[in-house]
């Protein structure tokens, strides 16, 4: 688990950094040592763990320092350039760098590089590349120019690649940006155009790169927040040719896209990638780390006093400027243990600690190990690459979608998605159908007339969206009343909550017959009623109501004349079914939805008595039908059940009884309802009684197999 | 293949002693436990978990503390106040030395080995030096208020841990004064007990003291300042037992609820260095208190007052998993506590304090293969023959003809002549027994009854002449010079010329009765025998192991039989040897010399020389009676006929050709007369 620990200032008052920040923070040759090069004449050379300053180094009045300072680690000495060609090279022992060895170049040296292993590099402002010793052996030597004019150079890394130093360097011209890949070995120099992609208009404020055996990843953090990575291969293919390198994306948002506080991202380690900046616009700029594999955001450290936008990772340190000091955070990431996460929460999560709020896909690999898969991967991808250098590179089909949903016509819209979803079902699918719900829903709150009903309900179909994912689709389904919609969304989402399947039964008990006549409902819940009560006779239906049991003479009976006064409404009303079948389909999606009595009855409530009545004679005669079979089940492919019948019930009567029980058209419901019970209640005192005797016919049975104590048996063995 | 009448007998009723003690040797890997009736067993956890010695209880002898000491030596101590230490080749007790210092509670032996404390019902805590042949009183340590009820030595041996009421006592051993007083916390949820006893301290070589107390705790206390480091609320009850493994890596705690849980001490994170304790498993193998728990190198061991002796291997210390790895759940003893006599159809039960005889019940009818037919007499309880004295009954035997009962005690040996009149019985104690007969470990009589066989606990064999009521002392076999080692299973040849003797580790003696000599001697073989019997006309002698291998020797060609040797060379089927209990009993049918009957606990078996050995493929067993006759053409196909019918099998014998009797002890009737256990709460109950 990545962690961050307690911060701790190196240096407040040493420092003039101002408001651009330092130049730089260096590694000396000595672990835990570093050059520390402010933006003005000093260089200092702090011990971190000392939290103090070894050394400090400044130039002339009226000279400034171009390049921060490293080390030479072949040697322990410190360069540093000021004035942009003047070359200082010097010591510890040194105490004035005015008095220390000079060379003078003869062009503008744009930084010095240096790694363990190898000797520095000088990488002048206009792409030339000249290592040390060769340059101070000839220091007027001509510098020949690499890139082209009003090219800048942005950024530049040094890497050891099996022992080969590598150089890359990204520049800039109106708005494009260029990577140069310098091979030492070899001399070759490769230059790719770095391509943006769909979103063009976005500035890159910071680059990282980490390198295993074939490629360079580059990571970019861009203003609109995101972090894109693009593969660079080490080994160019073609270095002749320019060729250009799509960026995909790594990370959305993770910092809020229009800040005015710099902002900057470094990688710790394969999986791990320090991310500087604000969070959301509003708040404190942040430290976080987040894990790319998991796209999770391990932890936070706000850094409240704001930051130059600069971040240096040496070690297992990270360095900043917070406010006017430099601080130091240490990085920790300790391999996690099953026992420390069990026995004690020893290292107990961060109470900021969240998980990315977009779609993430656990499908898609991540590209970031070293095994022959990922690097088999890489390659196709570049491929890939290759073919889209030469066609024209191709926005993927999902960013289209996205794109067309902002803007486009329902209709075209329609098109685009059925278009996508004819693909055959791609590893990010997930993602993208979210993205594209959100982004619908989005725009049916901006644009009321906006509706685009079959690209919901298509939607819908997928089986990846639920509630929880959108809730918006089921409020604007019921401002607009679409019973198939919301039919649909009871059907396929498990997690609608108790408030809006009231509101949705609400909507189906109102809306009028005939705009349910127009609806083009799902009606495989719905058995035919018509041709199954034909051959059924009425005495046979109270015979098996009762399940064989013939209830005593009681006071019902009483009741039972009065309804039998009226044999033909009688037979007419448990016979036909009260509601027309097209609300009886969305009546049992309702009934097929999940829910929670406690959460339920209070909304049950709101809904008007004459609705209760309706949907009370619909329950009870699907009831009836339940009741027809021996096998207690309804016809139809997906009928509701008895069990859900029977909760529906007790429920609505629970809810509204006061209600219903005053009402003179429910009376005769009501009546019949208690009989039903009644009966039941018989049949299971009966049912009680037979129990007893069957326990003791167990009893008996059991008493056979437990011969007792003794007895003689029977054995034979074969 | 054979139909038979079963006499199913279920009324022996016979209820083990809870479990109180279990001490742990690593040296030899033998368990020795201790029942609350004084009885301590000794197994053998490499020989197939074989119970392979014991020593008869004393009902004035209830064990509080068991240990291993100076290698293999053996002490308890209990609530008279006595150190006991055994003889574990003689089997008897060696001496008992009184402590003079009340009821002892609690004794631990030194890490050096050759010290022992005890801890008393006066407060004392008593050094004791182990001598060659004995121990001898060293010094008392300080004085203590209350009671010591759990004691432990720091590995160095430089102090001790002794828990007491309320409250832990660290001793420094050189001055032998409190260092520390640790006082527990009486709280119990919430709620102040009267008292907390800890029922348990064990002290680590890096100064920590863990005890486990009456309110449900297990705590951590660093002995250097005398403060509570950590505590682990584990039960509603006490947590009665705790032992840590050697390694200091991992210890094991029980309950009063019959959870035994496992604590180990694991990294923090993955590579670093600081560990902590966890507490990783909960065991539930039992259903009463767990009195007692050992930490053996590769399992954990728990036993309490439901009687089962449980042995959990712990997963990741087996090397191998294969059947060893299982639990195993030892309930019943190793040995036979009935005998039968085949004329009269008698059983003879024996239980700690008494003898039982029962005569079996008798029928006319005739049935197919599972029917019990109705009786036309039942089974009669014809005696109960109490003992004499708190010792408990080592060993008991009727003789076949029905009209001899003998039976021993660890200090006198008792000879019953029973009269039949009709249904009367006549009992008649043989009295003026020889002096040289005072103990026995097993007694035997002869097919034709005239003889009786008496393994002495010197190691010597007595054969006794009876006649008429009165008896004459043949001979005395006395063991080869040097050797001690008392022979525990015996067996006759019906002819009554041979006779077979087997000690605890040493080979099998044959004796030639007639000549009065030593015959030969069975090679010895690694596993202890578990049964032996002699057949009739060959005199065959089957032996079974307990690493469940069964060999055939021919006594009067003096080695193994060419059917031994083939069973050897094929092996026996894996499933026979993966079986957990020993073969107890041996019987041979006499109208079918090719048949061995023998049982275990959870089957019993006819092996039919004749046919062909199973291999691993074949099915050993079928619990399914045969549908037609090609069916049991198959089945027929192979020597071992197996029924698992009759379990748990105490006892199995043929009475006749064509009847059995097997007698069974439901695991469910033990349950029913232990004492409640403590009840918890279930939901909706």
């Amino acid at each position: 688990m990545a962690s961050l620990e307690e911060e701790f200032t190196l240096s407040s008052a040493v420092l003039s950094a101002g408001s651009e920040g330092l130049l730089g923070v260096e590694q000396s040759s000595k672990t835990d040592q570093f050059l520390v090069t402010d933006n003005g004449r000093t260089v200092i050379l702090y011990k971190v763990s000392d939290q103090k300053p070894l050394g400090s180094w400044s130039v002339k009045q009226g000279q400034i320092i171009t390049c921060p300072a490293v080390c030479n680690f072949q040697t322990g000495e410190y360069i540093v350039v000021h004035d942009n060609k003047v070359l200082r090279i010097w010591n510890n022992e040194d105490v004035n760098l005015d008095k220390v060895f000079k060379a003078t170049l003869s062009a503008e040296v744009y930084r010095i590089l240096s790694v363990q292993g190898t000797e520095p590099l000088v990488l002048f402002k206009e792409g030339a590349v000249r290592g040390l010793e060769a340059l101070l052996a000839e220091p007027q030597q001509k510098i020949e120019t690499v890139i082209s004019d009003e090219e800048v150079i942005k950024w530049t890394k040094f890497f050891i690649v099996f022992r080969h130093p590598v150089l890359i360097f990204i520049t800039e011209k109106h708005g494009n940006y260029f990577a140069y890949v310098q091979m030492f070995n070899s001399r070759v120099l490769s230059k790719y155009t770095l391509l943006f992609g769909q979103d063009e208009n976005s500035v890159i404020e910071s680059f990282t790169a980490s390198v295993d055996r074939k490629f360079i990843s580059l990571m970019s953090l861009s203003t609109d927040g995101c972090i894109y990575e693009t593969l660079i291969p080490i080994r160019p293919t073609d270095p002749e040719k320019n060729q250009s390198l799509v960026r995909s994306l790594l990370f959305k948002a993770v910092v809020s896209g229009n800040t005015r506080h710099g902002v900057a991202v470094t990688v710790l380690d394969q999986d791990h990638i320090a991310v500087l900046g604000s969070p959301l616009a509003a708040s404190k700029e942040c430290l976080s780390v987040w894990n790319i594999k998991f796209q999770t955001l391990q932890t936070s450290k706000e850094l409240p006093q704001g930051t130059s936008g600069q971040l240096w990772y040496y070690g297992e340190n990270l360095f900043m400027l917070h406010g006017r000091s430099l601080t130091v955070i240490p990085y920790k990431c300790e391999v996690s243990s099953l026992a420390s996460a069990l026995g004690k929460l020893k290292h107990s999560q961060d109470p900021g600690t969240h998980v990315v709020p977009h779609f993430v896909n656990w499908e898609t690999p991540q590209e970031c190990g070293l095994g022959a898969q990922n690097s088999e991967q890489s390659r196709r991808i570049l491929r890939r690459r290759k073919i889209e250098v030469s066609l024209q590179p191709e926005v993927p089909p999902s960013k289209q979608l996205l794109s067309t949903i902002m803007k486009d016509s329902e209709k075209h819209i329609e098109v685009e998605l059925r278009k996508f979803l004819a693909i055959k079902q791609t590893p990010d699918f997930h993602t993208v159908i979210g993205d594209t719900v959100t982004g619908l829903l989005e725009r049916c709150k901006a644009e009321p007339s906006f509706y685009p009903r079959n690209c919901l309900m298509q939607l819908t179909q997928t089986h990846v969206l639920s509630y929880s994912l959108c809730p918006d689709l089921m409020e604007i389904a019921l401002q607009k009343k679409d019973v198939q919609l919301l039919q649909l969304c009871l059907q396929h989402f498990p997690d609608i909550p108790e408030l809006v399947t009231c509101a949705c039964l609400k909507i189906f008990l109102s809306i009028a017959d005939d705009s349910l006549q127009e609806t083009d409902v799902n009606m495989e819940s719905v058995f035919d009623c018509s041709n199954s009560v034909h051959d059924e006779k009425m005495e046979e239906q109270t015979e098996i109501l009762q399940n064989g049991f013939n209830p005593v003479e009681d006071e019902c009976n009483k009741c039972d004349q009065e309804l039998n006064e009226e044999p033909q409404a009688k037979t007419k009303e448990t016979t036909s079914c009260p509601v027309i079948p097209k609300r009886a389909a969305l009546l049992n999606a309702i009934l097929h939805s999940a829910y929670s009595e406690t959460f339920l009855l209070p909304h049950l409530k709101d809904i008007p008595a004459q609705h209760i009545t309706l949907f009370l004679k619909y329950l009870y005669f699907l009831y009836l039908k339940c009741s027809e079979n021996a096998t207690l089940t309804l016809p139809g492919i997906h009928p509701p059940t008895l069990n859900q019948i029977m909760d529906w019930i007790c429920l609505l009567l629970d809810a509204n009884f006061t209600v219903v029980v005053m009402m003179p058209e429910a009376k005769r419901l009501l009546i019949n309802l208690y009989k039903l019970v009644k009966s039941q209640i018989s049949v299971y005192s009966e049912l009680n009684k037979i129990e007893v005797s069957f326990r003791e016919l167990q009893k008996l049975n059991q008493e056979k197999n437990n011969r007792g104590l003794y007895s003689i048996e029977v054995l034979e063995l074969f | 293949m054979g139909e038979f009448k079963v006499h199913r007998v279920r009324f022996f009723n016979y209820v083990p002693s809870a479990i109180r003690c279990v001490a742990y040797n690593n040296q030899s890997n033998r368990l020795a436990v201790s029942r609350t009736d004084g009885t301590v067993e000794i197994y053998n956890l490499s020989a197939n978990y074989f119970q392979e010695k014991f020593f008869p209880g004393h009902e004035s002898r209830a064990t509080e503390a068991l240990c291993w000491a100076e290698g293999q030596r053996l002490f308890s101590a209990g609530l008279n106040g006595e150190i006991i230490e055994y003889d574990l080749q003689a089997l008897n007790i060696k001496y008992a030395m009184d402590a003079f210092g009340g009821p002892i509670w609690s004794m631990a032996a030194s890490p050096s080995d050759s010290q022992l404390l005890v801890g008393c019902e006066d407060g004392s805590v008593k050094l004791f030096q182990i001598t060659p042949d004995k121990i001898q009183f060293e010094r008392n340590f300080d004085r203590q208020k209350s009671r010591i009820l759990s004691l432990s030595w720091h590995p160095s041996g430089t102090h001790i841990a002794a828990g007491s009421i309320d409250y832990i006592s660290v001793f420094d051993v050189k001055s032998g004064s409190a260092v520390h007083k640790m006082i527990v916390d009486r709280q119990y949820m919430g709620v102040s007990k009267r008292k907390c006893i800890v029922w348990g301290v064990a002290f680590l070589s890096d100064g920590t003291v863990i005890s486990v107390d009456s309110a449900g705790k297990v705590q951590f206390w660093d002995s250097a300042t005398g403060t509570l480091v950590k505590s682990h609320l584990i039960a509603n009850a006490d947590v009665q037992s705790i032992a840590v493994a050697n390694q200091e890596d991992s210890f094991v705690v029980g309950t009063a609820e019959g959870t035994v849980f496992h604590f180990q001490l694991v990294p923090v994170t993955s590579n670093s260095s600081e560990k902590q304790w966890v507490r990783t498993k909960p065991f539930q193998h039992h259903t009463h208190d767990v009195r007692t728990v050992a930490h053996s190198p590769t399992s954990l061991i728990s036993g309490g007052t439901d009687t089962h002796l449980v042995i959990r291997p712990l997963m990741e210390k087996v090397e191998v998993k294969n059947y060893d790895a299982a639990l195993r759940k030892i309930t019943f003893p190793h040995r036979r506590l009935i005998s039968c006599s085949r004329k009269r159809h008698l059983l003879l039960f024996q239980f700690a304090h008494h003898l039982e005889l029962w005569r079996l019940g008798s029928t006319v009818a005739t049935g197919k293969n599972g029917d019990t037919l109705p009786l036309s007499k039942n089974a009669d309880h014809l005696l109960y023959l109490k003992t004499k004295g708190p010792e408990n009954i080592i060993c008991s035997c009727i003789s076949p003809c029905g009209s001899w009962i003998a039976y021993s005690t660890a200090s006198r040996f008792f000879l019953y002549r029973l009269n039949y009149e009709h249904d009367n019985i006549n009992l008649k104690r043989v009295s003026k027994m020889p002096a040289f007969l005072r103990s026995a470990l097993q007694i035997l009589f002869s097919e034709d009854s005239t003889k009786l066989f008496v393994a002495s606990n010197q190691g010597a064999l007595h054969i006794v002449q009876l006649s008429g009521g009165s008896f004459k002392h043949l001979h005395a076999f006395q063991p080869q010079s040097g050797t001690v080692e008392a022979m525990c299973l015996l067996a006759v040849s019906p002819d009554g010329n041979w006779l077979a003797a087997s000690g605890t580790s040493a080979g099998v003696h044959v004796y030639n009765v007639k000549q009065l000599k030593l015959h030969c001697t069975v090679p010895a073989y690694n596993f202890p025998v578990t049964a032996m019997a002699i057949a009739p006309n060959t005199n065959n002698l089957v032996i079974a192991h307990s690493d469940q291998q069964v060999f055939e020797y021919s006594i009067p060609d003096k080695h193994y039989t060419d059917w031994s040797r083939t069973v050897q060379k094929h092996g026996f089927h894996h499933l026979w040897l993966q079986r957990d209990t020993p073969i107890t009993h041996i019987s041979f049918h006499p109208k079918r010399p090719m048949h061995i009957l023998l049982h275990d606990a959870y089957m019993f078996c006819i092996i039919d020389k004749s046919l062909p050995l199973p291999n691993d493929k074949t099915l050993l067993y079928n619990p399914f009676p045969p549908t037609n006759e090609s069916d049991v053409q198959r089945r027929t196909a192979h020597a071992f006929k197996i029924s698992k019918i009759y379990k748990p099998l105490l006892f199995m014998d043929l009475l006749d050709e064509r009847t059995l009797v097997a007698v069974e002890r439901p695991l469910d009737d033990i349950i029913a007369q232990l004492p409640p256990p403590i009840k918890k709460k279930k939901f909706g109950t």
